[in-house]
């Protein structure tokens, strides 16, 4: 399970917070790594997995907490809500960069966790937090350690 | 007489490249009558932020302005602080500091070569498209990263906005055994970033020259990287402490950037050309081995051909990391104490893609009063603009859409960080 985000950006932070408290349910069933988009490092860190579960901030104009689920195993994440960004490559940019190289492993999700605030700070909204909560349990779920608590 | 004809030539996002930026060109009767380079990444507050701050925050909050290279920011402001404070750092600090900027060399120019410049020259629309028909290219390109990322995560704590960097030196210095550790990697490295130079050594390039001044560091018997005397390929030699003699900053209204000139107002050139123009005979033997092999001669001044330099100054990061490790003893204290003064600091270090100069004011506690950073793109904002209209010149004749491919990549050639150009708009209010 991957958390991607940057921490200093509000709600862009969703995506790593989601993977703190996945981290603290699992006791080490499941491998979590926090990180900032970087292709080689998102690519390094699901090498030798055969599922990844990624979750990440987005800006689609949904209602905010709303948490989508994609299954990006066969096909390209929808570019409404992975925009491709200007900043070099986005998440959906690196998955089929992985899946050009066959580096991308067998079943991929991504959740996406609609955020409000992408300004300088630390803090969570309160949509964004809920947003966080869900998807936490949808991780679990999708990883099969639903018991945990 | 008969209407001009006129043309116009716009790209509303300019795709890889760090930042957000357009680009727009006119041409009436076929000649350029008007090019410019928009950066509008909404303005940056950094400078204003720094004010109040200790002097000790400055690499951290600086290294924030830019991910692909913030040991830029930190190296430079803390030059900029120990210049002031009187600080001498002891040798093992020196290596550890240009080791840290090694793997971000590594890392700023495994990503611009291998994900953003090469498929212009292979004919892709980007890397993933790339990636498809030559993925071992892509391979070597992220091998290269990662290694970039294991130098930074070893001394910097992280392969993004290291955090174990300070005034005076580091929080923890690496042991022997975890540098140890990297010369393996680095071997592997080293031979992929041979490989290329061969690679884009062999891609077509129109033949251009770029005709401006060359601005880079000098120092000494090294290929400058973090420190250096500022120089010139038409006999400037100053100390950074005389920069704002030499090189001032205007402001363009269609741009959040400002745009650096020479003191005489002249256009000038830092970044990898400039580099390699000014001390190519300082880099390592196999770095000039690998150049003269594909025939890269000294200076070049195609800007297409930075790509090849780049890929010269790839071999030769890893090259020193390697050395700078063989010769790496841990020191006795990780960093040097520091006490502040009242006064003006200046650092200036190679970024990446060029000059990074820091200027800050302090009072006698250590608190900054002001603050100043010219980030290489705006530096080289108004050489990419001369470039892109003698480019448009040279390929009027092409289709729009053509046309425009030809400018992005002429953009791209200088690997523009437009997110560490962005400043304030000084805004002016007239009152009736």
């Amino acid at each position: 399970m991957i958390g991607v985000g940057n921490a200093y950006r509000g709600d862009d932070a969703a995506g790593r917070e989601v993977a703190k408290r996945v981290q603290s349910r699992v006791h080490g069933e499941l491998d979590v790594v926090v990180c900032e988009l970087e292709p080689s490092r998102l690519i390094d860190a699901w090498e030798g997995a055969e599922t990844a579960v990624l979750v990440d901030a987005v800006s689609s104009g949904a209602e905010p907490s709303t948490v989508h689920r994609f299954d990006a195993t066969n096909e390209p994440l929808p570019s409404r809500e992975f925009r491709s960004s200007t900043h070099a490559l986005g998440i959906g940019e690196t998955i089929e960069l992985a899946r050009a190289i066959g580096r991308l492993p067998e079943r991929v999700v991504v959740f996406g966790i609609e955020g409000e605030v992408f300004g300088s700070g630390t803090a969570l909204s309160a949509h964004a937090e809920a947003g966080v909560e869900r998807a936490v349990e949808l991780v679990l779920e999708e990883a099969g350690c639903t018991s945990r608590r | 007489m008969s209407a001009p004809t006129r043309r116009t030539i716009k790209t509303d996002y300019l795709a890889r490249v760090e930042g957000e930026g357009a680009m727009s060109v006119r041409l009436v009767d076929g000649r350029v009558d008007e090019v410019e380079l928009r950066i509008f990444e909404p303005p940056r507050f950094f400078e204003a932020l720094l004010r109040g701050r200790s002097f000790l925050e400055a690499p951290d909050i600086t290294s924030r302005i830019c991910g692909i290279c913030p040991v830029a920011y930190q190296m430079s402001s803390i030059n900029a602080m120990e210049d002031l404070c009187g600080v001498e750092v002891s040798e093992p600090i020196r290596i550890l500091r240009r080791l840290l900027y090694c793997g971000e060399w590594i890392e700023s120019h495994a990503l611009h070569v291998y994900m953003l410049h090469a498929p212009d020259f292979l004919g892709y629309s980007g890397a993933v498209e790339m990636a498809r028909e030559h993925p071992d290219a892509v391979q070597r390109g992220l091998a290269l990263k990662k290694t970039g990322n294991e130098l930074m995560i070893v001394i910097g704590g992280r392969e993004i906005h290291p955090v174990n960097v300070k005034v005076g030196g580091f929080y923890r210095a690496p042991t022997r055994r975890e540098l140890l550790e990297l010369v393996e990697p680095l071997e592997r490295a080293r031979e992929a970033a041979v490989e290329t130079v061969r690679w884009t050594a062999g891609f077509e390039f129109p033949e251009r020259a770029v005709e401006c001044e060359l601005v880079a560091l000098a120092d000494g018997d090294a290929y400058a990287i973090e420190q250096g005397r500022v120089v010139s390929d038409r006999g400037l030699g100053i100390s950074v402490h005389d920069y704002g003699d030499h090189f001032y900053e205007e402001h363009v209204a269609r741009s959040n950037a400002l745009h650096s000139r020479r003191a005489d107002g002249s256009t000038y050139l830092c970044g990898p050309l400039a580099r390699y123009a000014l001390s190519a005979d300082r880099l390592s033997p196999l770095s000039r081995e690998v150049a003269a092999e594909v025939g890269l001669e000294v200076p070049c001044r195609d800007a297409f051909r930075s790509i090849v330099v780049r890929s010269v100054e790839l071999v030769y990061a890893c090259d020193e990391a390697l050395r700078l490790i063989a010769d790496y003893e841990e020191p006795d204290a990780p960093a040097a104490e520091v006490e502040p003064r009242a006064g003006v600091g200046h650092g200036v270090t190679e970024a990446p893609r060029g000059l990074l100069y820091h200027r800050y004011e302090l009072d006698g506690d250590g608190t900054i009063l002001d603050a100043k950073i010219v980030p290489p793109t705006a530096q080289n904002q108004l050489a990419i603009e001369e470039d892109l209209r003698q480019v448009v010149d040279r390929y009027n004749d092409l289709s729009d859409d053509d046309l425009r491919h030809v400018c992005e990549q002429a953009i791209r050639n200088y690997d523009p960080c437009i997110s560490c150009a962005t400043h304030f708009l000084d805004l002016e209010i007239e009152r009736a």
